[in-house]
């Protein structure tokens, strides 16, 4: 009893009331962690696949997505009774890729050796025994183990051709269309120009356009022909499937991303699936309405925004503290300013989304249009949601962070630095240069990191400021000015978003919501340790004396 | 040289014995006066602080500024540097004249008066910088940025800091990473690299051990061949010891002001006599 008495009076309790607070904080952290990976990698693991036939005569293969108890409630066999759900893939022959299948209904069950399970360019994946390999009209495979032994080689055959058809289709024909683009603004530009100038004589331009515009559309259609001509070669080896049901279904080799033999995979075939799908995810365009293929336009995407929002927030964010703390005289001016800056903070990220929108996007960006573009209006150039506005609305939701920050950088440089600087004859604008906000850089750059904490993983100000599902075109390329800052861009956060609630392929894609999910979190963790590292040198660097 | 005079003052039982660095037959000549103070006057919005002092500070002598904490000394050296312009709601009257530049008109520019008035402070401030950079400071503000030029200054600097020799090979180190005393000379090596004409030292050793305060002493010894040197102090001492002119301040006004020995052993008024001999302070 004493002893109990002696513990409350030493605050016990209290210790084990605030431990335990913490404990839960931890708790709940590390299991938010552990579900997104979880869940997120093992997405990528190639699974067995079953054939399950059914006591009606069904049959099914694929790969077993998850089990759980039926609920059937007052019936005395409630949640004893069990059913697994069949990943079947092959949505254009069956018109789903995922099957409940009840326990009981079940005759048998089987991993059949010779099973595929094919990634392709469409419908999701195909699951199925290879029977039969053409090309044109010779048959090159006519039973199963032949097909096999080809298809590793048709695999690798289909990639090459495909990277053969994309330098044709994008940089080759992209670069000609770009050309076309331009010719076609540049006669939009001379129309312009007539109707503002009507006596002007502009039929020299205008014949050299046209002169242009026809040499660039021979050029188009000579690659064209040769487009087709590499279709025709590399597009005439079919390979046929027959999936459990006894459907046959032929596929174009070319159309087939990766297939292989899930039952008699290898621990290191099975690695080596999953090495090449997260490399394909990591660094593949999305397909099929973003629910396959890659994400790295989005990953692009946020990189640069959160760079070009760092590029626009610090210096503005600097220059704003400089002032409020080194050249406004304290008052209650600059209190009040300094409250309404730390309440900005705290302006839910909509708002400054529709203030973008309205401010950045409608006005500046249709004023820069009506100014520089006149020619391509009615179609918007920086009219319109772009990489440029998303960054500029995020510099404006994280600048409070940066002034705070950074104000309290500038009041820790000690006053006798300062004077030791002025009582050199040096002017204020030099101390300040040289001596303070070197010594002020780190407390900075915590400044910076915050704010890229919080702008990496903003997303309702990005959809209305130049966030889509789906940007063919990346703001950085080959093409003068290189930067296209008016381009709309993709991003990690509304990807998420996207694919998980707005795909029409919800159960499909469910596992992308992790594995992009994990995606983000490794982006922001990165931006953030390189900021840190770098704060962390200069502040090795300008460690105040030990005195 | 130095001997053991005994202060002169009344026999009461408790009494602070200073030792005084008997004069070279030099010091006791007049020079021309570097620095004229005439009805200085500053206050600090209503707070007035210093009361109609006049003095006069000859040319390459140390005068020692002391008395008791608040009574204006420190202020007095920030005046004379123009440093007090950085406190807001500051105003001073009278005149203060460096080598003729006088130095509170509206006419002078401050940055100008700074380069030609070096600064040493109490706490050593040297910049998060190496410790070249820390001595070329002065020289780099003021847009000298030839290398041998440079090299020329730090080396003379350091030498004349009696820090040559500890820190050559180290030039390109953080000039934090000295000791304090190190850190000090550093500091006077950076105020002396542009060559001002008169150096104000603000309790250069208050936070200095013995050995590192005898250091900085020689120093100063050394530096008046060539500056004008104003250092406050709070130790007795220490005024005694380095300075040649001592003025003993008292509640923002000039009590007494004269050649050191004459001030620590026969000082004309009561309240020196009080102060140096520790009866307050």
């Amino acid at each position: 009893m004493s002893r109990l008495l002696t513990s409350l009076r030493r605050g016990d309790p209290m210790i084990w009331f605030t431990g335990s607070a913490l404990g839960v904080c931890i708790l709940m952290i590390a299991g938010l962690i552990l579900v997104i990976l979880v869940n997120g990698l093992s997405f990528f693991w190639p699974q067995p696949l079953v054939q399950v036939t059914l006591k009606d005569g069904g049959v099914f293969l694929g790969e077993v997505a998850s089990r759980e108890a039926i609920p059937d409630p007052g019936q005395p066999g409630h949640l004893e009774r069990r059913r697994i759900q069949l990943r079947v893939g092959n949505r254009d022959l069956l018109g789903y890729d995922f099957r409940w299948i009840d326990e009981d209904d079940v005759a048998g069950r089987e991993r059949p050796e010779h099973a595929y399970f094919v990634e392709r360019r469409e419908y999701g994946p195909l699951l199925g025994v290879p029977v039969l390999v053409k090309e044109g009209e010779t048959v090159r495979a006519g039973d199963t183990a032949a097909a096999e032994r080809l298809l590793p080689e048709l695999v690798a055959r289909a990639r090459r051709d495909r990277a053969a058809v994309e330098e044709i289709e994008k940089d080759e024909i992209g670069e000609i269309n770009h050309r076309i683009e331009q010719a076609r603004l540049e006669a939009r530009r001379l129309d312009f120009l007539a109707r503002q100038e009507p006596g002007r004589d502009l039929s020299e331009e205008r014949a050299e356009l046209e002169r242009q515009a026809a040499g660039q559309q021979a050029l188009f259609q000579e690659k064209t022909e040769e487009l087709s001509r590499l279709m025709e070669r590399a597009g005439t080896t079919y390979v046929t499937f027959r999936t459990a049901g006894g459907a046959e279904k032929e596929l174009r080799s070319l159309d087939i991303y990766r297939a292989y033999p899930a039952n008699r995979l290898s621990w290191p075939g099975r690695l080596g699936v999953y090495a090449g799908r997260l490399w394909e995810f990591f660094s593949g365009d999305p397909r099929e309405s973003n629910t396959e293929g890659g994400i790295f336009p989005a990953i692009f995407g946020t990189v640069l925004m959160v760079l070009i929002m760092s590029m626009i927030v610090v210096p503005l964010g600097v220059l704003a503290a400089l002032y409020l703390r080194e050249y406004a005289r304290q008052g209650t001016l600059v209190r009040t300013v300094r409250i309404a800056v730390n309440n900005l903070a705290g302006v839910p990220s909509i708002v400054f989304g529709v203030f973008g929108l309205g401010f950045f996007v409608y006005f500046v960006g249709g004023g820069i249009d009506r100014v520089f573009f006149p020619e391509s209006l009615p179609t918007p150039t920086f009219g319109t949601g772009g990489i440029l506005w998303a960054s500029l609305t995020l510099a404006l939701l994280t600048v409070p962070v940066v002034i705070v920050a950074s104000e309290e950088a500038l009041a820790a440089v000690p006053r006798s630095m300062r004077e030791a600087s002025l009582a050199m004859g040096a002017t204020k604008f030099q101390t300040i240069l040289r001596v303070v906000l070197p010594a002020a850089a780190p407390g900075i750059l915590t400044g910076l990191i915050l704010a890229m904490a919080r702008g990496a993983g903003e997303v309702a100000p990005l959809m209305l400021t130049g966030v889509v599902k789906l940007a063919p075109e990346l703001p950085l390329d080959g093409y003068f000015p290189f930067f296209h800052l008016d381009r709309k861009f993709m991003h990690l956060g509304f990807h998420i978003y996207d694919v998980g609630f707005q795909s029409p392929n919800v159960e499909a894609a469910k596992p992308m919501v992790y594995t992009t999910t994990i995606f983000l979190l490794v982006i922001v963790i990165l931006l953030n340790l390189t900021a840190i590292v770098v704060r962390n040198k200069l502040r090795e660097k300008y460690k105040t004396g030990a005195f | 040289m130095s001997q053991d005079l005994k202060t002169a003052a009344p026999d009461t039982g408790l009494r602070i014995r200073t030792e005084v660095k008997a004069q070279d037959a030099s010091a006791a000549e007049v020079r021309e006066p570097d620095i004229v103070i005439e009805k200085l006057n500053l206050a600090y919005g209503e707070n007035h602080v210093l009361h109609d002092i006049s003095m006069a500070i000859e040319d390459r002598r140390v005068t020692a500024l002391i008395g008791p904490s608040g009574c204006g000394k420190s202020t007095l050296i920030r005046c004379i540097n123009r440093m007090n312009d950085l406190i807001d709601d500051v105003k001073v009257w009278g005149t203060l004249r460096v080598k003729g530049l006088d130095i509170n008109a509206r006419s002078t520019d401050v940055i100008e008066v700074r380069r030609r008035v070096g600064m040493v402070f109490q706490k050593s401030n040297p910049f998060p910088k190496s410790i070249y950079e820390n001595v070329v400071y002065g020289l780099r503000i003021a847009g000298i940025n030839d290398k041998a030029t440079l090299d020329e200054a730090c080396e003379r600097s350091l030498r004349g800091a009696a820090l040559w020799d500890e820190v050559k090979e180290r030039l390109g180190e953080s000039g934090l990473g000295l000791s304090g005393g190190q850190m000090q000379r550093l500091c006077i090596a950076r105020a002396i690299a542009v060559e001002p004409e008169v150096l104000l030292m603000d309790e250069p050793c208050s936070a200095l051990d013995p050995i590192a305060t005898l250091k900085i002493e020689e120093l100063i010894y050394q530096l008046k061949e060539q500056y004008t040197i104003v250092i406050v102090t709070h130790n007795l001492q220490q005024a005694a010891r380095v300075s040649d002119r001592t003025a003993f301040f008292w509640l923002g006004r000039l009590v007494e002001y004269g050649n050191t020995p004459d001030i620590f052993t026969k000082p004309k008024d009561k309240l020196t006599e009080d102060y140096i001999t520790g009866r307050f302070g």
